[in-house]
C-alpha cells in the first residue's frame, strides 16, 4: 500500500503545481504510515526528478518513452494505472490541471476509485472515513466530500498547499516501462502550439498576477499592466470583455468562463468585479483593486484598494516596486 | 451524424449561495436555474455542425428530476431535436457518468459533447468517466471542434498553449470558450420546442462513490484597506511587509 503522486514536467523541470502535489502526497503518506512514490509525465530530467526528495517523495518512476513529452490522454492514463498497480497505490494524488482532470477522471473508472477534484486541504481521516475539502459553486463555497471505497484519487488545486523544501533530500529515480503501444498514442496531438506568455510566466502557474479590465480603455495602454507585471515578476491577465474584443488573447481571460487562478496576489486594474469575473479569482490569497469608482463591487472582495485612475496609479506602483528591489 | 449533448441544470451565476440548516444541501429556495454556461458551448456547436452537414440529429440529455424540464425545453428551443431526461437526483459525477454512458451505448451516438465542468460542483470529471466507460477517446477541455466525415479536429487547452488533436468518431469532448457564440432561443424556437419529444427514462442503478458531508461558505473578508491614490507607492510596502506576498 502506498501513495502515488503524478508529477507533470515541462522542458525537463517539474511544474510548481506538481511540487505542491508531491508535498500533499507525501504528507498523506505520512498520515497513513506509508511512503509516497511519484510517477513522472512530460519531459523530465533525472536530476530534477531526484530533487522531489525535497518534497518528501522516496521513489520516482520514470518512463523515458519520448512520445510522452506531450500530453496524450490514452498513454498517460495507461502509464499512471500501471504505476498504481505496481505500487499497490490506494491513493493517487495529481494536480487539478487540464492534464490532471483529464487523466484523473478516466483513471477513476479504470481503477474503480472515488475521486475529488479542486481539493484545497489535506484529508481528514477520523473514524474510518476519508474526507477532503474542495471548492464548489465557482469559488463561492466549499464542500467536505467523503471518498468511499478502497482506492481514492485526489486532484489538488494550485496554490492551496505550501510546497515542502527539505533541503538535500533526494528521491531514488527508477526506470519504469508501462509497455505503451502505438494504439496508446492514437490520440496524440498532431501539433502543439505554445502561446507567448508575458515575461515567460504561465498564468495558471503564476504566484502573482496583474490583470486589466475595460477600464484600461484599449490595448495601446497595456504597457502599464506589463510594466508592473515585469517589475513584480507576475503574469498578466484580463477580464472577458477585454479578450472578447481582442485587446488581449483569450488565454489571458480569467473568470467563470475563462481560466481560474489562485495566486498569492491578484492586482485588478480597471475591472468592475462582476460575479463572473470573481468566480475565477476569488480564491487568490490577497486581492488588490484599483478602480476610479469607489462603488465598484470588486472593493468588497479586495484586501487592499486604491480609488483612483489606473493611468495615474499604475506608473506609481511600478516605480515603487523598482525602488524596493 | 448523431450528436448527444449533456446539459446540467445549475443555479444562475449571480445566485447568492446558501445551504440547508444542516449544511448538507444547497438551498434551492427562490433560486433561478439555468443551463450550465459551459454546456451552452457544447449545445450550440453541435447544432452548428449538424446544420453544416445538412443532416443528423442533436439529442439533449439531462440527469435530473422533473424541475429541470424548463431548461431542457430551452435547449430544444435553441435548436436540439429531441431530449432525454434520466429521472434521478444527480448524486455525484460517477452516478451521472454511468447514466450518460448507458444512454450513449444504446443510442449509437457519434459525438458526445458536454461543458468543461458545471458551475455548481465544478467537478471537471464526467467527460473522462464517460469516455472510459465507453472505451472511446476524450478531449478535454476543447476550445475548437471541426468535423470532416468521421474525423474531428479539436483544439485542446493545455497550460500555456494548445494541442491540435484528431480523433475519429465516436468520442467525447468537454467544451469551453471560444468554441462558438452560444445561441439564445428565438420565438420560433420556443414555439417548436413545445412539440419536440422529451423522453423520461429511469436511472440504471444508484451507485455513487462520493458524498458531500457538509458545505461551508468561505470566511468573510476582513474589509478592504484603502490607500490614497497620491501615495500609491505605499501599497507596495504593505504588500511586502504586511501581506508578505511580494
Ligand atoms: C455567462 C457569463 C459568463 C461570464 N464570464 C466571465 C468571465 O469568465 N470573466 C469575466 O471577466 N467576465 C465574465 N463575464 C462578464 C462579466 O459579467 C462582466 O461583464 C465583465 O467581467 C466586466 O469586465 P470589466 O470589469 O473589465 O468591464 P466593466 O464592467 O466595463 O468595468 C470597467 C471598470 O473599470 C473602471 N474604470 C474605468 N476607467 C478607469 C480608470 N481610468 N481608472 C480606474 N478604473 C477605471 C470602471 O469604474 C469599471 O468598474 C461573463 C458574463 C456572463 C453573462
Amino acid at each position: 500500500m502506498s501513495v502515488l503522486v503524478v508529477v507533470e514536467c515541462d522542458g525537463g523541470e517539474v511544474k510548481k503545481s506538481s511540487l505542491e502535489v508531491a508535498s500533499y502526497g507525501s504528507q498523506v503518506a505520512q498520515m497513513l504510515g506509508t511512503t509516497a512514490t511519484a510517477v513522472a509525465v512530460g519531459e523530465a530530467t533525472e536530476a530534477n526528478l531526484a530533487k522531489l526528495g525535497e518534497q518528501g517523495i522516496t521513489k520516482v518512476l520514470h518512463d523515458a518513452e519520448p512520445r510522452l513529452k506531450d500530453f496524450v490522454n490514452g498513454a498517460y492514463t495507461k502509464l499512471i494505472a500501471a504505476a498504481a498497480q505496481k505500487e499497490d497505490a490506494k491513493i493517487i494524488v495529481l494536480a487539478n490541471s487540464n492534464i490532471g482532470a483529464s487523466v484523473g477522471s478516466r483513471l477513476s473508472i479504470r481503477l474503480q476509485a472515488s475521486i475529488a477534484t479542486n481539493v484545497v486541504e489535506l484529508p481528514k481521516t477520523d473514524g474510518g472515513s476519508f474526507t477532503v475539502k474542495r471548492g464548489a459553486f465557482s469559488g463561492k463555497a466549499f464542500a467536505d466530500v467523503k471518498l468511499d471505497g478502497d482506492r481514492k484519487i485526489i486532484a489538488v488545486k494550485k496554490n492551496s498547499i505550501e510546497a515542502l523544501h527539505q533541503a538535500g533530500k533526494t528521491a531514488q529515480v527508477e526506470a519504469f516501462s508501462a509497455q505503451l503501444s502505438d494504439a496508446d498514442f492514437a490520440d496524440a496531438p498532431k501539433q502543439v502550439v505554445m502561446q507567448d506568455q508575458a515575461g515567460g510566466i504561465l498564468l495558471p502557474e503564476a504566484d502573482l498576477v496583474v490583470s486589466g479590465g475595460r477600464g484600461m480603455k484599449g490595448p495601446e495602454n497595456w504597457n502599464l499592466i506589463e510594466d508592473l507585471a515585469k517589475a513584480l515578476g507576475a503574469a498578466t491577465a484580463c477580464s472577458k470583455p477585454v479578450s472578447d474584443v481582442d485587446w488581449r488573447p483569450h488565454h489571458e481571460h480569467v473568470g467563470q468562463t475563462g481560466i481560474t487562478v489562485s495566486p498569492n496576489l491578484y492586482i485588478a486594474c480597471g475591472i468592475s468585479g462582476a460575479i463572473q469575473h470573481l468566480a475565477g479569482v476569488n480564491s487568490s490569497k490577497v486581492i488588490v483593486v484599483i478602480n476610479k469608482d469607489p462603488e465598484a463591487p470588486f472593493f468588497k472582495a479586495a484586501d487592499y484598494g486604491i480609488v483612483g485612475d489606473v493611468f495615474d496609479v499604475l506608473p506609481k506602483l511600478t516605480q515603487a516596486v523598482k525602488e524596493l528591489n | 451524424m448523431k450528436f448527444l449533448v449533456c446539459i446540467s441544470n445549475v443555479p444562475d451565476t449571480t445566485t447568492k449561495i446558501t445551504f440547508t440548516p444542516d449544511n448538507k444541501e444547497f438551498n434551492k429556495a427562490g433560486v433561478q436555474f439555468v443551463i450550465n454556461p459551459w454546456d451552452e458551448y457544447a449545445l450550440t456547436r453541435a447544432i452548428e455542425l449538424k446544420e453544416a452537414q445538412g443532416a443528423g440529429t442533436v439529442t439533449v440529455l439531462n440527469v435530473g428530476e422533473a424541475d429541470t424540464e424548463p431548461n431542457i425545453r430551452k435547449a430544444l428551443a435553441i435548436g436540439a431535436d429531441d431530449a432525454i431526461r434520466v429521472n434521478a437526483h444527480p448524486k455525484d459525477a460517477f452516478f451521472v457518468a454511468q447514466q450518460i454512458a448507458s444512454i450513449a451505448k444504446d443510442g449509437g451516438y457519434d459525438v458526445i459533447l458536454m461543458g468543461k465542468e458545471s458551475i455548481d460542483y465544478n467537478g471537471f470529471q464526467v467527460h473522462g468517466m464517460v469516455g472510459e466507460l465507453l472505451g472511446i477517446p476524450t478531449v478535454a477541455p476543447a476550445m475548437k471542434l471541426d468535423m470532416s466525415g468521421n474525423t474531428a479536429t479539436l483544439e485542446r487547452e493545455i497550460e500555456g498553449g494548445k494541442e491540435i488533436v484528431e480523433v475519429n468518431t465516436p468520442f467525447v469532448a468537454s467544451c469551453q470558450q471560444p468554441m462558438c457564440e452560444p445561441r439564445i432561443p428565438n420565438m420560433r424556437g420556443i414555439m417548436t420546442a413545445r412539440t419536440k419529444p422529451l423522453k423520461v427514462v429511469e436511472p440504471t442503478g444508484d451507485a455513487a462513490r462520493t458524498e458531500v458531508a457538509a458545505f461551508a461558505l468561505p470566511p468573510q473578508k476582513q474589509g478592504v484597506k484603502l490607500i490614497p491614490a497620491e501615495s500609491a507607492g505605499e501599497l507596495i510596502k504593505l504588500l511586502r511587509n504586511e501581506a508578505k506576498v511580494i
